[in-house]
């Protein structure tokens, strides 16, 4: 093996965590969809969207390490972080029901699931997406070119 | 050090998602179990279509919907089961209709039912089912066509079709797969169990064991 500079394992080590929360994230939302048969509405589609290819992208990026999955992971990672915000605010009605998108089918504004009472589908896309770009910046910052 | 950790962490998600599928399939199975067990009457309805012979020891309870493409799928397979043991299975359907509009197709079976066309009516609309259900929804008029053919009374049917005992018929049914949860179609219950996984053989597989285990002493005596 090459001698990597010590910047590179940290750097490895946030995106090892993202490609977690993106697995996690990514396999949750199957389980939800696919076996328990929670439909997904079309925001949830949306931020599908951008999760899934994350675990990919990321994986590439550890493999051998590459410092530039950052530029090619935060785009996809900042979408969804904002469709997940939106999301958010409509189901909790923050922005009014006539702004949602989804007019039949599922509609967004309903909440399907809510775990302990106040963990519901929308903050936790929104918590994965913010732990996606944290890593993401931190890589940038951390690690030299 | 870090493809070891990769490949660990990957496979333990992945194992996770696996034994996940597994438990939830199971409990779920589980849970429709009992919810049969403890609700029989709900299984089946004096109401109900059947198929088959009154005394058959093995009951298929089929909830349907006649819009439902996977139902129309599964029509001919539940045939064939019924016909290899005429004698042995009995064939209740109920309904489950899920898709927009079901309720009138549902309707207008069951009004030709008093006219003791049930079956030739049903067989004649899955057949035809893609002509008259355009994106999930039943297009009312597009039924009309295809079930001229069949010598029913059409006027008659028109007036039966309203008539209240059918939409008290239709909602103890829609309750009915409330209370056994069943929200997809076609949903089976062999001698009131579900099936463990949906698919043609899985219900083969479990007609088998139930005819098996429901005409065991006939054999052993024969």
């Amino acid at each position: 093996m090459n001698a990597t500079h010590p910047s590179n394992d940290i750097g490895w080590t946030l995106i090892f965590i993202a490609w977690l929360s993106a697995a996690v994230s990514t396999l949750a939302a199957l389980f939800l969809g696919e076996i328990m048969g929670h439909t997904p509405c079309v925001l949830c589609w949306y931020q599908r969207i951008c999760m899934f290819p994350l675990v990919l992208i990321l994986a590439a990026g550890l493999f051998p390490f590459d410092r530039r999955v950052v530029r090619y992971a935060l785009p996809l990672a900042v979408t969804g972080w904002l469709l997940a915000a939106f999301h958010w605010a409509v189901a909790s009605g923050l922005i009014p029901e006539r702004l949602t998108p989804c007019s039949q089918g599922v509609p967004c504004s309903v909440e399907q699931v809510i775990w302990f009472g106040f963990l519901t589908l929308p903050m936790l896309s929104l918590l994965a997406f913010s732990l996606i770009i944290a890593m993401l910046l931190l890589t940038h910052l951390k690690v030299s070119k | 050090m870090k493809k070891p950790l990769f490949i660990s962490a990957a496979g333990i998600l992945l194992l996770a998602f696996v034994a996940g599928v597994l438990f939830y399939g199971a409990e779920k199975n589980e849970q429709t179990a009992q919810l049969a067990q403890a609700n029989r009457s709900a299984l089946v309805r004096a109401h109900s279509q059947t198929l088959g012979q009154p005394d058959a020891r093995v009951v298929i309870v089929e909830f349907l919907d006649p819009a439902c493409e996977t139902c129309r799928l599964f029509y001919p397979f539940v045939k064939d089961l019924l016909s290899a043991h005429p004698e042995k299975i009995r064939l209740v359907l109920r309904y489950a209709p899920f898709h927009q509009n079901a309720d009138y197709a549902v309707a207008l079976l069951e009004a030709s039912a008093k006219q003791g066309k049930y079956w030739e009516t049903l067989e004649a609309l899955l057949a035809v089912q893609s002509d008259w259900v355009i994106h999930h929804a039943v297009q009312p008029e597009r039924i009309w066509p295809h079930i001229e053919g069949l010598g029913l009374d059409l006027e008659q049917l028109r007036s039966d079709m309203n008539a209240p005992e059918i939409a008290r018929l239709i909602a103890q049914d829609r309750e009915d797969a409330r209370t056994l949860n069943v929200t997809q179609t076609p949903e089976f219950f062999v001698n009131g169990k579900p099936l463990p996984s949906f698919g043609y053989e899985s219900l083969k597989q479990m007609v088998d064991e139930s005819l098996a285990s429901a005409y065991r002493q006939d054999t052993e005596s024969k």
